[in-house]
């Protein structure tokens, strides 16, 4: 039993709810509130991740004492309790979402420091990070539901909240739109589970699963609602319009709740159904969905002249490697012999991709932002110069236009470099598309590098001066994890990505660690 | 045949509620679509609890018979309780739209595209 993973919601959630009485009493109060805030939810997220990966897989249940109260005696080995389960992947998700709080919090200290309804503002970012913490953490079906409406909502309403002439609320309200019906499709699901198996626990309903035409049907609406959350093509016509509207510091973190949808239709597929569904279908549907998410989302992006809806249809493209890394994954998966030789790998490439895609997509979110933040323009064709006057966000976009390339020695290579080898085995087309599509992606940033930093220095921007102390600090924070996930990738590997990739491939033992011995 | 009647209605409205937000311009129409089919799931959700004969798990004084655990009463109460929640944020969407772009048709609505 740990005592850090309830502490992982109650204390964002009390934040949240605190922020607008502790608003009242002032700004530098409600400031102090939410580092506080931040830091405590923080330290709780890496101390469990520590824990995880010392100890092993932690069960807690709510209402509870003792996690093998977990199954009441008397239910008929049925558990009726609320559990968190983190397992070595869940703890991975954990730690990604901790680090982008860390430095979406230092950033909004600065970049919202002069707008209005900031109360509001933290309010909503705490309730968001309580959603992801949640969904990344539950072993519940119905309570990743509650978690992901949460988070739906509150994401919807910071997308939507500097209203800028109507523009943000058209992205918020797609987002929302898009949130709901996936949520209402995901709900379906859960009762077509429920009526089936009469639990909503993800460990039982594993256990006892069979594939009737239900069971298909839930499998299906769980994975179409999810990649529809998650943004990958042929449902991705939302995410450029909401990640370009919103304010810079939330599209970071709408980037980390989608991989947080990212996650859970792994957690569908590798803990819930495994190889009780067809492995190979599913597997080469969502390695579908991945290439179409990268080929389409950069080409699209190519063309874009406003800065984030670039970025934007570039994380579309990028949601592609981690479907085709885990996909390959889906698609071996009960084949000890393909999944030693190069599934586990494909696995670890797409697993490794999410905290590194985190990492390099919220960092350029942040500069976009940045930039904006001074110059007050987002078009292309307006900006330049900048290099001149804004020297560190120019170093910090280097590091992430070449990290998000695949160029070495950034995080973005270690992580691509696993995907190309083991998916080359797998089926080589896949790969091929791949590292053009990667190609392509370098094609796009050198286009935003020299438009924006290179050139003369413009009349219009000549009062530009570099971005405040606690924008660079977050910005800069995610820079060096760039640089270091990028030197020593098989640190990072071996101690978190692993772990991480076995554990979704061992359903049995995610099964016996919440029913025990039953 | 009777006791599948509900699962039928659920389809139904479910059908009406995905019809409507996919073929309606109308901003609140859309949204009374996506109540529709919130509808539609507390439905489905509430038939599937139903245990012919069985009691709610009330201990004082309880009659005889098989209690029914009522997980999925708390669940449509739940999601009742989320959709409001979510009709009400996107109604406020929809006055702010009306107010910037002084229409809630969403052939209007596409500043973003341009």
């Amino acid at each position: 039993m740990s005592q850090y993973v309830p502490l992982l919601v109650a204390l964002p959630l009390i934040a949240a709810f605190a922020m607008p009485l502790v608003g009242m009493l002032g700004k530098t109060i409600r400031n102090s509130l939410a580092i506080i805030a931040m830091a405590g939810t923080v330290t709780a997220a890496l101390l469990l991740v520590y824990e995880v990966l010392v100890n092993g897989t932690i069960i807690y249940a709510f209402g509870a004492f003792d996690p093998s109260l977990a199954i009441p005696f008397d239910s008929g080995g049925v558990p009726i309790r609320i559990l968190f389960v983190i397992d070595a992947m869940s703890a991975f998700m954990v730690l990604t979402a901790a680090i982008m709080m860390f430095a979406v919090v230092l950033y909004s200290l600065s970049s919202e420091s002069e707008q209005t309804g900031q109360d509001g503002y933290y309010a909503l970012l705490f309730l968001m990070m309580v959603g992801i913490f949640g969904m990344v953490t539950t072993g519940d079906l119905f309570n990743f539901f509650v978690f992901l409406e949460i988070n739906s909502l509150a994401g919807a309403a910071l997308a939507a909240y500097r209203i800028n002439k109507g523009l943000s609320v058209e992205g918020g309200l797609k987002y929302a739109f898009i949130s709901t019906i996936a949520g209402l499709f995901f709900l379906f699901a859960i009762g077509m589970l429920y009526g089936q198996y009469n639990s909503l626990n993800i460990a039982y309903i594993a256990s006892v699963i069979d594939l009737t035409g239900l069971s298909l049907v839930a499998l299906v609406l769980m994975i179409t609602s999810l990649a529809m959350k998650a943004g990958s093509v042929p449902m991705h016509f939302w995410t450029p319009d909401t990640y370009s509207s919103a304010p810079s510091s939330i599209t970071a973190i709408l980037i980390v709740s989608s991989m947080a949808s990212l996650y859970a239709i792994f957690r569908v597929a590798f803990s819930l159904y495994g190889v009780t569904m067809n492995v190979v279908t599913i597997g080469w549907i969502i390695i579908i969905l991945g290439i179409l998410s990268m080929f389409i989302g950069v080409s699209m992006a190519l063309p874009q002249k406003d800065v984030k809806r670039l970025m934007a249809y570039h994380s579309v493209s990028q949601i592609g490697y981690m479907l085709v890394g885990l996909g390959v994954g889906v698609a071996v998966l009960g084949d000890t012999q393909m999944m030693n030789e190069f599934g586990l790998v494909a696995m670890e490439g797409g697993i490794f991709h999410i905290i590194n895609y985190a990492l390099y997509k919220g960092l350029l979110f942040l500069i976009a932002g940045a930039v904006i933040y001074r110059c007050g323009t987002r078009n292309l064709n307006e900006l330049g110069g900048l290099g001149h006057s804004m020297k560190w966000t120019m170093g910090f976009f280097i590091i992430a236009a070449l990290a998000i390339a695949g160029i070495p020695p950034f995080n973005g290579f270690a992580s691509k470099i696993l995907i190309y080898e083991s998916v080359f085995i797998f089926n080589p087309y896949i790969s091929v598309i791949a590292m053009v599509v990667s190609i392509m992606t370098l094609a796009s940033f050198v286009k935003v590098f020299h438009s924006m930093f290179m050139g003369p220095k413009l009349p219009q921007y000549a009062e530009v001066k570099e971005v405040p102390l606690p924008m660079l600090i977050g910005m800069g924070l995610l820079a060096a994890l760039i640089i270091l996930f990028g030197l020593f990738p098989d640190l990072v590997v071996n101690l978190l990505i692993e772990p991480a990739a076995l554990a979704f491939i061992d359903q049995s033992g995610y099964i016996s660690s919440v029913m025990g011995g039953i | 045949m009777l006791t599948q009647l509900p699962y039928l209605a659920v389809v139904l409205i479910a059908g009406i509620g995905i019809a409507t937000i996919l073929l309606k311009k109308n901003l609140i129409k859309m949204i009374m679509g996506l109540g529709v089919l919130t509808g539609s799931a507390n439905l489905f959700l509430v038939t599937l609890g139903y245990r012919d004969g069985g009691i709610a798990p009330i201990y004082t004084s309880a009659p005889e018979g098989v209690m029914v655990l009522s997980t999925v009463q708390a669940m449509t109460v739940t999601n009742i309780v989320i959709g409001f929640a979510t009709t009400a944020l996107l109604l406020a969407f929809a006055i702010m739209l009306y107010r910037k772009y002084g229409s809630v048709e969403t052939g209007d609505i596409r500043r973003l595209r341009e």
